[in-house]
């Protein structure tokens, strides 16, 4: 899909000019016209009075291959060994996706021990493709993306999904960028178009401001990264049965060396985009002792502690606690934001949040326009009688 | 030392707004600037030369008035700057996109590439390890502190989810930065007269050596099907009274939904 302009229809009145955001329309001769730095967002077509800009369908020939591609294939990432949640997400939307294509739903697992591959199965797999190779006891992207690309060179399967995790995101653009198909990055929607059989992959862009539904028509496997916490799990079988396929690793290398793993002690200990519950705290906080607070509210719901970006800046908590357009994007059920007035920066950061609640002193923070639930008040009050009832409720003294 | 760092120009996404009536985006008053994690790679870069010496190259795919963002890098200390641009390179996904930056990276034989981690317009996060597949290289992701840098190689500090890996790697290699790195400078006042004059070049499709069928829109496997805007949040209850009754109120809310 592209976008032109219909130079007869249009009179020159500039009027795209400011809507587009990516400067890509430029004035030649009295017309309009759409240049190369062109994104298909659409933005120009609604402003142009004249309605001189249409869509035109590209046409590029589909690859004779496609149809040789069959079944969908989820990562199953692991850490120390132990299977990341996120793949039994990625089960539970495979087995809709395989069901839908009336196929089979594959995982891949690299250096799991145990019986990993067995739950795998149990959550929905039809077949695991194991390797145990040494290689991927530390993470580098090299010998994952070596491995992943030959698998799929051999059993060409028609869609490819990965947690879009730190590693996810790291080496699977390695393996799209080999086998010449498209990767669409952090999709919170997947679906199957029913006529085409294409996969319809939606994700947010301009920082959650719009969604876009991708497409890969003409290109296989048809890969995307998922968001953690966005896909449902599918039924757990404990007598389901399936086929564990070891596979074999040779010629893998890595040019980059993991020479230490550091895990970071911290006081809050659960992973954001893991987590279903995010207690955040901001500048109203007023000092770094704030965020026991914070945590101590965090701990007692089972959550992640998160900040924005003015906490972070000010010394109060460390980066990776940041939720917002330059730190993490979350979506948890429950997002608590205290003392957090709401810059958009850090509402695109966290505006998918099933239930959001906010309580500031400023009944004018805009935090309260992406509220469920909105309190307006002293959190140094708030918070202590918050943790004081749920304690009651919990029955700890 | 040949150190290449990728910018690009973004629309502030902070800024934008979306047309409720059209569900378009409105570009009206939205600035451009330099997407905010390439700040953090041009410093790397900087302090990079600044510890081995060498020279660095800023680079950039886009318009032409991309220009602007090339000039500010040369005002934060870069040696030189590339723009790329050229109508064949229209409607790039990231997999054409990184295409094309690899067959002009391969010109510059660099030792070195920084990108930041992703671009806020559309936060994918591919074009560096993509790039990085193009120039059959090595790359680390999130890096979070340069350990150390000598002649031959880097040993970094890469983000993971519960902590940090050490990882090393010897020359060329890409990294792609995240804004705990460092602090970007402001460039200097001596800086900002190099950048006025400094003579950008600019390399289009004629410039480097690559196959016409996998630039732009033909060469980009994916397709925005449609765009839309997210469902508004709607339903807000703002919880009044004392303190007590405020967080009563909650309480009463989120056992309902079975949250508590």
């Amino acid at each position: 899909m592209s976008l032109i302009v219909d130079t007869s229809k249009c009179k020159g009145c500039e009027e795209c000019l400011a809507s587009c955001p990516f400067d890509a329309i430029v004035m030649k001769e009295g017309k309009a016209i759409i240049n190369e730095y062109c994104q298909v967002c659409m933005a120009c077509v609604g402003a142009c009075p004249e309605g001189a800009i249409t869509e035109v369908e590209r046409e590029a020939p589909k690859s004779a291959d496609i149809d040789a591609h069959k079944g969908v294939w989820i990562f199953a990432e692991q850490r120390s060994g132990k299977v990341a949640s996120v793949a039994y997400e990625l089960l539970g939307m495979g087995r809709k996706l395989a069901d839908a294509l009336n196929t089979e739903l594959s995982a891949v697992l690299f250096g799991a021990t145990g019986s990993a591959a067995k739950e795998l199965i149990r959550w929905g797999a039809d077949k695991v493709y194991k390797s145990d190779d040494p290689i991927f006891e530390k993470f580098n992207d090299e010998p994952h993306a070596q491995l992943l690309t030959s698998l799929i060179r051999e059993h060409k399967p028609e869609i490819v999904l990965a947690g879009a995790t730190p590693l996810g995101r790291s080496f699977l653009p390695r393996v799209a960028a080999r086998l010449r198909t498209g990767l669409t990055a952090d999709c919170t929607g997947l679906a199957i178009d029913d006529n085409t059989r294409n996969l319809l992959q939606v994700r947010p862009a301009f920082g959650g401001n719009i969604m876009a539904t991708i497409l890969c028509p003409n290109n296989r496997p048809q890969m995307a990264t998922v968001r953690p916490r966005v896909m449902k799990r599918g039924k757990y079988d404990e007598g389901r049965n399936g086929e564990v396929i070891p596979v074999k690793s040779e010629g893998l290398s890595s040019r980059t060396k993991v020479i230490e793993t550091v895990k970071e002690v911290s006081d809050f200990t659960i992973n954001l985009q893991d987590a279903e519950i995010i207690v955040s705290g901001g500048r109203g906080l007023g000092d770094p002792q704030g965020f026991k607070l914070i945590g101590e509210l965090a701990g007692l719901l089972g959550g992640a502690v998160g900040s924005s970006r003015a906490a972070v800046d000010a010394g109060w908590i460390p980066y990776r606690h940041q939720v917002g357009q330059t730190g993490k994007t979350v979506c948890p059920k429950i997002y608590l934001a205290c003392g957090i007035s709401g810059a958009v920066q850090h509402l695109v950061g966290m505006q998918s949040s099933d239930i959001i609640i906010a309580i500031n002193k400023n009944p004018e923070a805009p935090i309260f326009n992406v509220a469920t639930y909105g309190i307006v008040g002293d959190l140094y009050e708030i918070v202590p009688l918050l943790i004081k009832k749920i304690k009651g409720i919990k029955g700890i003294a | 030392m040949n150190i290449v760092v990728c910018m690009k120009q973004v629309p502030d996404t902070a800024e934008v707004k979306i047309n409720p009536e059209t569900g378009t985006l409105i570009r009206e008053g939205v600035p451009s600037i330099i997407n905010p994690f390439d700040m953090h790679a041009i410093e790397a870069g900087i302090q990079i030369k600044e510890k081995v010496g060498g020279k660095m190259t800023v680079i950039t795919m886009g318009p032409p008035q991309a220009e602007a963002a090339l000039r500010d890098g040369i005002a934060m200390g870069a040696d030189d700057a590339l723009l790329l641009s050229d109508r064949a390179f229209a409607g790039s996904d990231t997999w054409a996109t990184s295409y094309t930056l690899s067959k002009a990276i391969e010109k510059l034989s660099a030792d070195i590439i920084i990108c930041g981690k992703q671009a806020i317009d559309g936060d994918t996060a591919q074009v560096g390890p993509e790039t990085a597949e193009f120039l059959n290289i090595p790359h680390i992701s999130y890096v979070r502190k340069i350990e150390d840098v000598s002649e031959n190689s880097i040993r970094v500090q890469r983000m993971m989810d519960e902590g940090y890996d050490v990882v090393e790697s010897a020359f060329p290699v890409l990294l792609t930065v995240v804004k705990e790195l460092n602090e970007p400078r402001l460039p200097s006042l001596k800086g900002k007269m190099v950048a006025k004059k400094a003579v950008i070049r600019k390399w289009a499709l004629s410039d480097i050596t690559a196959d016409e069928n996998n630039l732009g829109l033909k060469g980009s496997p994916t397709q925005v099907k449609n765009i839309f805007t997210p469902e508004a949040r709607s339903g807000r209850r703002m919880l009044e009274g004392t303190p007590e009754e405020q967080v009563d109120a909650l309480i009463r809310e989120l056992r309902g939904i079975k949250c508590l």
